[in-house]
């Protein structure tokens, strides 16, 4: 087989679907695929045949019925009386929350650990070496319930708080640190738009989104002018300005007023409330992440070659200006696909929530609609659904990002 | 070779779909084990003691079980399940029996296709609260953050018991009593809510009891018996009947001690029969004369497991209110031996 001949002409035969390397694979990859129809076949028929002996049946019509639990971390409205898809969706974005937290600190700490492991000196590198070892070595659910158990037991009770002898007090009279949660002073308006109080947050992040393309646009005719005139206009002022007041006269107008967390009852009211399940799992996912992120941060960046570092240095760049402008767009090109997959186990690993009982799709869905209802096959396949969506649209999510800072070959 | 391996693993397959139907005597007895699913730990009605035995109220019903199908009270696999796992376990034959202070509720029998064999706890929901927070009615708990074990009756009850009263509370989901304990006893929340016998039990172990207080509210009706599988009626029937044949023999005053002299000169037909000195009460469920006897043996009748394991000399403390004999004004009724 070392000298390719011609492929052999003449007719057609059937043996030639095995001996013909051009229609060999074909034929295995028709084999691989009929065996795997059987099989789906086969378990999709086990499955029913069984249910039916057991006088079950596979269906939907359950996520319409009320569900009759309360959940403790409610995004959307949300009653005993609402449904079980309601449920669903109550747990799909507090999955999508912390997850998108967990997301965005785990890539502040894994760059921040990542950079200063190459650092010069020896105790900072030590450190965050020490850092590394130890968080990525530990499975995530210990590190999980390690925070949650110390913040219960060492945090005080709301109860602490209360009467004369009070032994813990709210910082500045704004938060209040409690083994239930961080309570914290919370945005309301007194004049709103809208009745709902979505919609005038959307309003809110609309003008935002406006001024993000205004002070891009600023950029465009700054640079315009430069390219023109070789100087570049001061714009500092112009982007803060399109920045700050739009937002801030619609906040004035709308009526902006805080509502500060109080003590009634038996806990804090008013503000709003990070309970110590969101805390314990965003912080137990950012750290545990962040350890697996500095690693792919230190091998992009050791991957640009050292040569980029000394020319840059020989330009007279300074140090910081050397890792922001010459090395780390080019180790992005390195450290972003594997941050996919961490991206990705972010939110798979979210669903450990439920040791600590936070209410994410896995113990809402997943976890008492299944259970109070039996419908075990159903629960499960709608949960693998939402994962396999949520993973693929990140995934796709990043490519288009990879794709964009991809070395382009003019 | 490809053909051999699929078909292989078709076979394999296709045994063990239909392992999980009928036929679950013929299974315990080929195994010379009974598969008993408990509680992880609620002293009192299942939990391991200090040597690493089972003991307990619920423990000793699958013990009884055991006895009277394979003559061996040891003869038990504790299966220790949650209160989500229970009924997965029951459902895909991993374990014979459940008996976890278990609800009877309509949707676990009907829709969850269930046979609860009967009731060996009439029982019903509490509230338990730390004493300081002078709290003493549960209506008072507006706004309060309550454990809940989930998975559980406790759970859909404490919404139903909240909503109608129009006080609002935030739950916190826990997997097991041990854990709810934990965090109850850190102040992560203020109520711990569930059956009222649980609580008692869990009380029974904290170190200062006397600073809990378990509210005068009794919030719903739990029924807590065992259950097995529907479909395998003769298997249901042994379970339903072993537990019968505790209540009866209180009823009618048969007790560990007596039971060997009762067995040799009785002449009441009802306990000859239960005690399978006359007819063949044990041959109709497919098992022998001494059937009863012998789970009788294992710690006494209903009365003696009662007292021994729950009852108002141990730490737990339990009066035995609603679970007396319907001759002393309790619920309980067994249907005749005949
Ligand atoms: N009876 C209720 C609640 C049963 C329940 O979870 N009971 C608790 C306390 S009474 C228990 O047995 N916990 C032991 C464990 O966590 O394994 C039901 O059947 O849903």
């Amino acid at each position: 087989m070392a000298i390719l001949s011609d492929p052999p002409e003449g007719p057609f035969r059937l043996s030639m679907l095995l001996s013909d390397t051009r229609y060999r694979s074909l034929t295995l990859q028709a084999i691989t695929a009929l065996v795997l129809a059987l099989c789906l076949a086969y378990l999709y028929r086990n499955i029913s045949t069984n249910l039916q002996a057991q006088g079950l049946s596979l269906g939907f019509s359950f996520l319409q019925d009320p569900s009759g639990y309360d959940i403790n971390q409610r995004l959307v409205e949300y009653t005993s009386q609402s449904t079980h898809a309601r449920a669903a969706l109550v747990g799909i974005l507090n999955t999508l929350l912390v997850a998108v937290l967990a997301c965005i600190t785990a890539t502040i700490f894994g760059v921040i650990a990542g950079v200063l492991r190459l650092s010069n000196n020896w105790l900072v590198s030590k450190l965050m070496a020490f850092y590394v070892e130890i968080f990525r070595n530990i499975p995530v659910l210990i590190w999980i319930i390690i925070i949650f158990t110390i913040m219960t037991n060492v945090m005080p009770t709301p109860r602490a708080f209360r009467g004369d002898a009070a032994t813990s007090s709210m910082l500045f009279d704004l938060f209040a640190f409690t083994n239930r949660g961080v309570y914290i002073p919370g945005p309301g308006f007194s004049n709103p738009f809208f009745a709902s109080v979505g919609m005038n947050w959307l309003l809110v992040i609309a003008v935002l989104v406006g001024s993000f393309f205004g002070a891009r646009a600023i950029g465009t005719w700054a640079t315009k002018i430069q390219e023109a005139t070789g100087d570049r206009p001061t714009t500092w002022y112009m982007i803060l300005g399109v920045w700050l007041l739009p937002v801030a006269i619609l906040l004035t107008v709308m009526g902006l007023t805080w509502d500060i967390p109080a003590l009634k009852g038996f806990n804090f009211t008013g503000g709003i409330k990070i309970g110590g399940p969101l805390i314990a799992l965003w912080f137990a996912l950012s750290i545990y992440t962040g350890a697996f992120i500095a690693e792919n941060v230190r091998a992009g960046i050791q991957a640009v070659s050292k040569g980029q570092t000394e020319a840059a240095g020989a330009l007279g760049l300074r140090p910081g200006r050397i890792m922001n402008l010459v090395v780390l767009p080019q180790a992005l090109r390195v450290i972003i696909p594997p941050l996919i997959s961490q991206y990705l186990n972010i939110t798979k690993n979210s669903s450990l929530a439920i040791a600590v009982g936070y209410a994410d799709i896995t113990a809402t869905l997943g976890g008492i609609t299944l259970n109070q209802t039996g419908r075990a096959i159903e629960c499960v396949l709608l949960l693998m659904l939402f994962y396999l969506t949520a993973s693929l649209l990140i995934s796709a999510f990043m490519n288009v990002y990879n794709a964009s800072i991809k070395l382009k070959e003019r | 070779m490809k053909k051999s391996v699929i078909l292989g693993a078709l076979t394999v397959a296709g045994l063990s779909a239909g392992a999980a139907a009928a036929g679950t005597l013929d299974d315990v007895k080929a195994r010379g084990k009974l598969n008993c699913g408990v509680t992880t730990g609620l002293v009192g009605f299942a939990a391991p003691d200090a040597n690493g035995e089972w003991k307990g109220f619920d423990v000793t019903m699958c013990r009884a079980v055991a006895a009277a199908v394979l003559g061996d009270a040891t003869a038990v696999e504790f299966v220790p399940t949650t209160g989500k796992t229970r009924f997965t376990a029951l459902a895909s034959g991993e374990i014979d029996m459940l008996a976890r202070n278990t609800t009877w509720t309509f949707s676990r029998d009907v829709d969850l296709k269930f046979e609860f064999v009967g009731v060996n706890y009439y029982d019903g929901q509490g509230f338990m609260v730390p004493k300081e927070l002078g709290v003493s009615s549960a209506k008072d708990l507006d706004g309060a953050t309550v454990c809940i074990q989930t998975g559980t009756t406790t759970e859909l009850n404490l919404a139903d018991f909240f909503r109608s009263n129009n006080i609002s509370y935030e739950p916190v989901p826990i997997e097991t009593n041990a854990e709810a304990q934990q965090q109850y006893l850190a102040g992560a929340c203020d109520v711990y809510t569930t059956d009222a016998s649980g609580l008692a039990a869990t009380r029974a172990t904290f170190e200062n009891p006397g600073d809990h207080t378990v509210l005068p509210e009794i919030v719903s009706k739990e029924p807590l018996g065992p259950l097995v599988r529907h479909g395998d009626n003769e298997w249901g029937d042994i379970v339903r009947w072993t537990l019968n044949a505790l209540v009866t023999a209180e009823e009618l005053g048969v007790t560990s001690a007596n039971m060997a002299e009762m067995k040799a000169s009785t002449n009441n037909p009802e306990i000859a029969r239960l005690l399978g000195t006359e007819g063949t009460l044990g041959e109709m469920l497919g098992l022998d004369a001494d059937w009863a006897a012998r789970a009788l043996a294992v710690e006494g009748n209903y009365a003696e497991v009662f007292e021994k394991n729950i009852g108002e000399a141990t730490p737990i403390g339990l009066a035995r209110g609603l679970n007396a004999q319907w001759t002393d004004g309790g619920l309980l009724y067994s249907p005749p031996f005949r």
